[in-house]
């Protein structure tokens, strides 16, 4: 057996390839996956024109969060965790907060958690409008970027634009500013807005409403990679809502699980060569989270109008099968958080007692709740006093990263013949197509395609 | 109609450390400006949002997060060389960010804390500020920073002026607001008076202390602000707690750390500021 390997430094930009059958091991060097947020890389191993194995490994510097929370209070944690990603900080604010209330035993005003969801549906306006429009759309209209793609394409820009705006003020409204607000405590929040400080909002998702619904014919009319690859899904289920900050852990196998209780059906692995901790079930099988399993586990509770969209595009069977429209899920998602938002918004009754008080008492705090790019799970074990002695987050990335690998094994033989260029862009759009959340885990992408015969 | 004379466009780089991407974000968060500001630069190295890639040279460089790994110290030094203009955004990059709490620990013993195999996580002993690595010519704080002082950061370097950024404590925002005294009216910890502002004293107007995102202002008292509230009936942890935030490695803030018994959660905590090499600076 032979095996080659190669790898350039980080930036080099050199490739070499020579055609597949030659009897020379072929050598690709890609060095970066770009529009993800975090760095990592991606090893193809190769026989007789399969792909055996797809390993991505993740580079991100450990910034330690599990070990900077111990010592801290429920609120702390709250402020702290939101830095563990820019981009969805909320999710962190959200999953902590309901496991610390969870835990002692708090019981918001039914208005308090009402603001919550709005707060939530902010969040993912703006990631997935960001996902869609800025980091996803130049892969699909063929553009290095979504300010390149602006030169042609100015009024789609501007209209993904709009729409992550119109999240970013409902964060603002409600928190302050759009990254990091700061409202959320343990036991609701330290301030609620007045409902005419939402009346421009409200106007504005009027606009949203239209403009999403408008994204999801545009992104549905796009022609994706053909993959056929059905995973196991998990998700949240709500009885009557989509799957923001509550519900049970679901997934296509018939799982059901409390939103505290994710360690009893999955485990986390350290595997050699990599910062992150790579979720399993526990059985050994990998499972994929984000809008495709929200989508197909909970489609039930979309909001009218979203699910209405998602029905004319006959799509929702691709989505469960081809990563690729994923893009379709998102906006569908990002048109149920416009909707929802604003009917949250007409039925706004601003909370008498905006933070209840709460009592420390020690145990097990644990929640999930599905942030814009997957389910995120909390585990903080709480002394007396109410300060957390050990903790456990496990980020969506770190578990959609074997679902990840899988489709990328299935996928990667369609792409082997093809120009250097070519697949490195096939690959890298793939991957994008899991919004890879990976602040928590990964930035850049070098990928090695190692043939072994 | 006025005529410009057309300048090439500056070519601006953004790129990150330790850091959980707030701040690089915050540019896209320019909702109504980015696609004019595109007009003025040539954004050539931003693999958060583009594909396209420079190693250099840039007349601006953007640089989020801290220095945490032997690889992002050699990187800086690189990167510092390709960069007419480095400007660090945000409290990683100013002060080494919430990361920089691990500082005060005993590194091996962090790295078994969190993961089942501290042998294959490599990272230095303490996440530290850009400038501790290489010269930095403008500093934007802020956890996440300001979008107005990003703005008047790139505004003022393509028209060729010193940026105008105030320098002024948060309680200063909270008289402009009209924002009545958290720590007068209702007894609330805060750090406003310490604290530089920047995010128009978001906090107390809505009803809670400052945590001190934008890290301490210039000649801040930390010490007189730490024994009132000592004094005031708290256990020193609160006090040690209340400054051991996002910008606790900052010197005014850390020595304040260090007087009341460290961070909270510490591991082989000794002497303060001991095992650290840029105490004291």
């Amino acid at each position: 057996m032979q095996t080659t390997e190669t790898s350039g430094p980080a930036g080099s930009g050199t490739t070499s390839s020579v055609p597949a059958g030659s009897g020379v091991d072929r050598e690709y060097k890609v060095p970066y996956i770009t529009r993800v947020e975090g760095e990592g890389s991606l090893r193809l191993t190769v026989r007789d024109g399969a792909v055996t194995e797809a390993r991505l490994n993740i580079f991100e510097a450990p910034r330690y969060f599990e070990r900077i929370i111990v010592g801290r209070t429920g609120d702390e944690v709250i402020d702290i965790v939101a830095r563990i990603c820019g981009i969805c900080p909320i999710a962190y604010q959200m999953t902590a907060v309901h496991a610390f209330e969870d835990l002692y035993g708090v019981v918001v005003d039914p208005a308090v958690r009402e603001v919550r969801r709005l707060l939530y549906c902010g969040e993912y306006i703006q990631s997935h409008a960001l996902h869609v429009y800025l980091l996803h759309a130049p892969d699909y209209l063929g553009y290095p970027s979504a300010l390149a793609m602006a030169v042609d394409h100015r009024a789609i820009v501007e209209q993904g634009l709009a729409i992550k705006k119109v999240g970013n003020q409902l964060i603002a409204a409600l928190g302050g500013r759009p990254i990091h607000p700061v409202s959320v405590r343990v036991g609701g929040f330290s301030r609620v807005p007045k409902r005419s400080e939402l009346d421009d909002i409200r106007r504005a998702l009027d606009t949203a409403v239209e403009q999403s619904l408008a994204t999801v014919r545009l992104v549905a009319s796009w022609d994706p990679p053909r993959l056929e690859h059905a995973q196991p899904l998990v998700a949240l289920r709500h009885p009557s809502e989509y799957p923001f900050n509550d519900g049970r852990i679901v997934s296509t196998d018939g799982l059901d699980l409390a939103p505290g209780a994710w360690g009893e059906a999955f485990e986390e692995h350290h595997l050699e060569g990599t910062n992150a901790l790579h979720a399993r079930l526990r059985d050994g099988r990998v499972y994929l989270l984000g809008p495709t399993a929200r989508i197909t586990l909970a489609s039930g509770r979309l909001h009218p109008l979203a699910a209405e969209a998602l029905a004319a595009t006959g799509l929702a069977d691709a989505i469960r099968t081809n990563i690729h429209r994923s893009i379709v899920a998102r906006a569908v998602e990002l048109l149920h958080a416009c909707a929802e938002a604003r009917d949250l918004i007409d039925g706004y009754r601003r909370p008498a007692e905006p933070r209840v008080a709460f009592t420390p008492r020690p145990g097990v705090a644990a929640w999930s709740t599905e942030a814009p790019r997957g389910l995120l799970h909390h585990r903080y074990e709480v002394d007396e006093l109410g300060h957390v002695t050990k903790a456990q987050i496990v980020p969506p990335t770190s578990q959609n990263q074997g679902a990840i690998e899988a489709d990328l094994a299935v996928f990667a033989p369609s792409i082997l013949d093809l120009p250097q260029a070519e697949a490195t862009h096939k690959l890298e759009m793939m991957i994008r197509a899991y919004d890879p959340c990976i602040s928590c885990a990964t930035h850049f992408l070098d990928l090695r395609i190692v043939e072994t015969r | 109609m006025t005529t410009v004379v057309a300048r090439p466009r500056l070519r601006v780089g953004i790129v990150k450390m330790a850091s959980c991407d707030g701040c690089q974000l915050t540019l896209l968060d320019l909702e109504d400006e980015l696609l004019a500001l595109a007009d003025r630069f040539e954004i050539v190295e931003f693999p958060e949002a583009s594909s396209l890639r420079s190693a250099g040279p840039y007349d601006v460089l953007l640089v989020e997060g801290a220095v945490s790994t032997a690889e992002q110290a050699a990187e800086i030094v690189e990167l510092r060389r390709e960069a007419k203009l480095l400007v660090s955004i945000g409290a990683c990059a100013s002060y080494g960010g919430i990361q920089a709490l691990r500082n005060w620990s005993d590194h091996d013993a962090v790295r078994a804390s969190v993961y089942a195999h501290p042998e294959f996580i490599e990272s230095l002993n303490a996440a530290t500020a850009v400038s501790e690595h290489v010269k930095v010519d403008a500093e934007l704080h802020g956890c996440p920073i300001s979008p107005e002082q990003l703005r008047e950061v790139l505004v003022s370097v393509a028209v060729g002026r010193r940026p105008q950024i105030r320098e002024e404590a948060v309680c200063l925002d909270c008289k402009r607001r009209g924002t009545v005294c958290v720590m007068v009216a209702r007894g609330l910890p805060c750090l406003g008076p310490v604290t530089q502002s920047g995010c128009g004293a978001l906090c107390p107007s809505f009803g809670r202390g400052c945590y001190g995102c934008f890290g301490p202002r210039e000649q801040a008292n930390t010490t007189s602000l730490a024994s009132m509230l000592a004094d005031g009936g708290r256990e020193d942890l609160d006090v040690s707690r209340l400054f051991a935030g996002f910008t606790g490695w900052a010197g005014p803030f850390r020595s304040i750390v260090a007087a009341y018994g460290g961070p909270p959660g510490v591991i082989a905590y000794a002497v303060p500021g001991a095992g650290d090499d840029h105490a004291d600076d």
